[in-house]
């Protein structure tokens, strides 16, 4: 699986979302994604990553051996960059 | 209720620090599970672990009672608190060890 395909799936979950996924061994079966989105707002951390999860369905059970995640808020994101 | 499913439940509500995990405490098979681990080391805290590897039943069971895809998986007083990255990011801000002193009935370091 390529990072794209990754990415396409999270923003098909989370259409709003601002997708950042790299692939850390190049085995295509490691990745580590930065997801900002509104949909986080008022979430907990494990509710924003079983968002995440959920949109990427099967491939997560399947072709994703692992996956690091942050999940941010557009307002936690912009805090970080500062 | 299936008895690995209250092997699951038995296991959370007996130990207030419970890690699903690949692997043993000593010899964790896979960097995530060996992370976690490491955390609740340095904080220097009890806690139990569980190793999914040893009985595949256990690790399908987890992810669904859970509703988690991923190992490792921890479990603070009874409480589903996250996988590795949450572990970590709750660690580096500073309330994963109020949190679990709290639990485990110890007092948290200033």
């Amino acid at each position: 699986m390529d990072v794209k395909e990754v990415e396409g799936l999270i923003r098909q979950g989370i259409p709003d979302a601002h997708v950042e996924v790299r692939d850390t061994t190049g085995g295509g079966d490691h990745f580590e994604a930065l997801i900002v989105s509104n949909v986080f707002e008022g979430k907990g951390l494990v509710e924003r990553h079983q968002t995440v999860y959920k949109a990427l369905g099967d491939a997560m059970r399947v072709r994703v051996h692992a996956l690091s995640l942050k999940t941010l808020t557009p307002a936690q994101h912009e805090q970080n960059r500062r | 209720m299936a008895e690995v499913t209250e092997r699951i439940e038995s296991a959370i509500r007996g130990n207030k620090v419970m890690i699903f995990m690949k692997g043993t405490r000593s010899f964790p098979q896979c960097g995530f599970s060996a992370a976690t681990v490491q955390i609740f080391e340095e904080l220097g805290v009890p806690f139990a672990t569980a190793d999914v590897l040893a009985d595949p039943e256990l690790r399908d069971e987890v992810k669904r009672y859970s509703n988690w895809p991923t190992i490792p998986q921890i479990y603070i007083d009874g409480k589903f608190v996250g996988g590795c990255d949450i572990i970590r990011e709750m660690y580096e801000s500073g309330e994963l060890e109020p949190l679990v002193k709290a639990a485990v009935g110890q007092s948290a370091q200033q």
